[in-house]
């Protein structure tokens, strides 16, 4: 396995951007990791479909904590349309960083979650209405 | 080093076993997740390549001689289990593994179950000890209670006012995969029986460990896995007392558990095989007779006390760091739950995996467990008759290097 915990990885770990509880929000979505059962929200605001604030809550490890806290500046900007194609792919370029099957979960976490928030408002609100 | 005499000979029982000469990440191979599953001597590796190059051959079904051999090898498994704990021949079922026996008697107990009985499990149970009781209680409407539980173990004076007339089942890990309390199953089993329920008790962690006899014990049935007491995977064991097994239906249905068959009915099996549906792994239970075998040459109460020894001295080397919070009570088995700081699990793990080091880290199935201690997570480092006093050395340096990247 490559070093996973390279400088970014530790910067963004241990200064998290975006983590915060929103109060106002479109966009609200709570899962788990069920390898480890760490816990992420991600609230966002969103307009004419593209996302315009993120952020997020989350207990877990580094690599998860990372990866919310660089997904939610990457996203912002984005589509609904754009962010529900990302996959493991975009994530591990947006981390910078090969990682194995044991953590791809952890790394991805976040955009799963955000992606399923994004499918329920569009249920609710209509893809149209987004 | 100190000198601590331990009670096996590390040395010449780690010849027996290839896979510790591999490295990992360019460091010598430290295997410390034998909770989640054992390695396996070459013995028992042979026997099962032995197997298949000898004698494979579908077992119960014909009269040829490959076909003998098969099922005396398959026969000899079940003998030697039931030997190895105390137990009669019919009261040894061979399933995939212990999840299966707990579901098993979870499903075959499941239809005398009525509305309002209740079932007694408790707070640290793997998730394969609650899961399935949990879902026939949802099913039959029947109630689930749970003992407390601690991190110095399980609450007796709980269990005994939580076993009423109306307790039907009680099913109690013996060991636990996280904490590595050992829990008085024998006393809750009387608790249990004073009050007309049956007994299960899960022997994941146990029988691997040290010696277990169910008659001493007194259980009516116990659950345990070959995979982690240096057998192969998908074998696991049902213990069951034949009085009990004798009335208890069928949970698979097919071949090989039925006597006779006419369109309309059947008569099933006579112990064990009516509980053991279809062809069963045949090669594995030959593994799992090299595995029994190895383990009483060494012998269990040698092998309890080696890991006693070790588990002593990891939790004087990681205890005696400020930032280390092991989880647990002194008396345990072989294992030591810790975290590290305010490092998460995950991360102290793989910058372990990083120096060769194979350590679990999660729940370890166990999640009501781990939210009662406050923790979504936590290492794990677990040993076995391979392992060895400089191997915990490793761990504790190791650890040095996962602080200075998160400091
Ligand atoms: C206490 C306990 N019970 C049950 C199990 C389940 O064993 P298996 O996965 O082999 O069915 C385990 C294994 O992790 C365990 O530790």
């Amino acid at each position: 396995m490559s070093n996973l915990y390279q400088e970014h990885i530790l910067d963004h770990y241990s200064s998290p951007r975006n983590r915060r509880a929103m109060t106002e929000h479109d966009i609200y979505e709570r899962d788990t990791n069920p390898l480890c059962g760490d816990e992420i929200a991600i609230y966002a605001k969103t307009k004419s479909g593209t996302i315009t604030e993120a952020s997020f809550l989350a207990r877990g490890c580094a690599i998860s904590q990372a990866a919310a806290s660089m997904l939610t500046e990457t996203v912002t900007g984005m589509t609904h349309k754009e962010i529900k194609l990302m996959g493991v792919k975009e994530m591990t370029d947006i981390l910078q960083l090969e990682v194995g099957a044991a953590r791809i979960k952890c790394a991805m976490l976040s955009i799963r979650t955000l992606q399923s928030g994004i499918t329920r408002y569009e249920e609710k609100n209509g893809a149209s209405a987004s | 080093m100190d000198a601590i005499t331990l009670a096996i000979n590390t040395e010449s029982i780690r010849k027996d076993f290839p896979i510790l000469r591999r490295t990992i990440n360019g460091k010598q191979l430290v295997y410390l997740d034998s909770a989640a599953t054992s390695q396996k001597p070459r013995q028992v590796i042979d026997a099962i390549k032995s197997h298949y190059e000898n004698s494979n051959a579908n077992v119960h079904r014909g009269v040829h001689t490959l076909s003998q051999e098969a099922t005396e090898t398959y026969e000899a498994a079940h003998e030697k289990c039931a030997q190895f704990i105390n137990a009669g021949f019919d009261e040894i079922i061979f399933t995939k593994n212990a999840t299966e026996s707990i579901n098993l008697v979870a499903y075959s107990l499941s239809h005398s179950l009525k509305k309002g009985d209740e079932i007694l499990s408790t707070e640290m149970e793997h998730h394969s000890n609650l899961v399935p009781w949990q879902q026939i209680a949802l099913a039959k409407g029947a109630k689930i209670k749970f003992a407390k539980a601690t991190e110095e173990g399980l609450d007796l004076e709980d269990v005994k006012k939580k076993i009423t007339k109306k307790t039907r089942i009680v099913a109690v890990t013996h060991a636990s995969n996280v904490l590595g309390t050992i829990n008085p199953v024998k006393e809750i089993g009387e608790l249990a029986h004073s009050k007309g329920a049956v007994m299960l008790v899960d022997g994941a962690q146990s029988v691997p460990h040290m010696p277990v006899d169910v008659k001493e014990i007194g259980c009516d049935f116990m659950a345990f896995s070959a995979h982690k007491m240096l057998g192969p995977d998908g074998l696991g064991i049902l213990f069951g007392k034949s009085e009990l097994l004798k009335n208890m239906p069928p949970f698979l249905f097919g071949g090989d558990m039925i006597r006779e068959v006419k369109l309309d009915t059947t008569r099933f099996n006579s112990l064990p095989w009516k509980f053991e549906a279809g062809t069963p792994n045949v090669a594995g239970a030959a593994g799992f007779s090299a595995a029994i075998d190895y383990l009483a040459s060494v012998g269990m109460d040698n092998i309890r006390e080696h890991e006693k020894q070790l588990t002593a001295y990891c939790m004087k080397r990681l205890g005696s760091e400020t930032d280390v919070k092991i989880y647990g009570p002194r008396k345990r088995t072989g294992l030591v739950s810790f975290n590290l700081g305010k490092i998460h699990a995950h991360d102290t793990a793989a910058l372990l995996d990083q120096e060769g080091i194979e350590v679990r880290a999660g729940h370890h199935c166990a999640m009501p467990l781990a939210e009662k201690l406050g923790i979504t997570a936590s290492v794990r480092a677990s040993f076995y008759l391979y392992n060895k006093k400089q191997e915990i050395d490793l761990l504790a340096s190791a650890l040095e290097k996962a602080r200075s990247v998160f400091k």
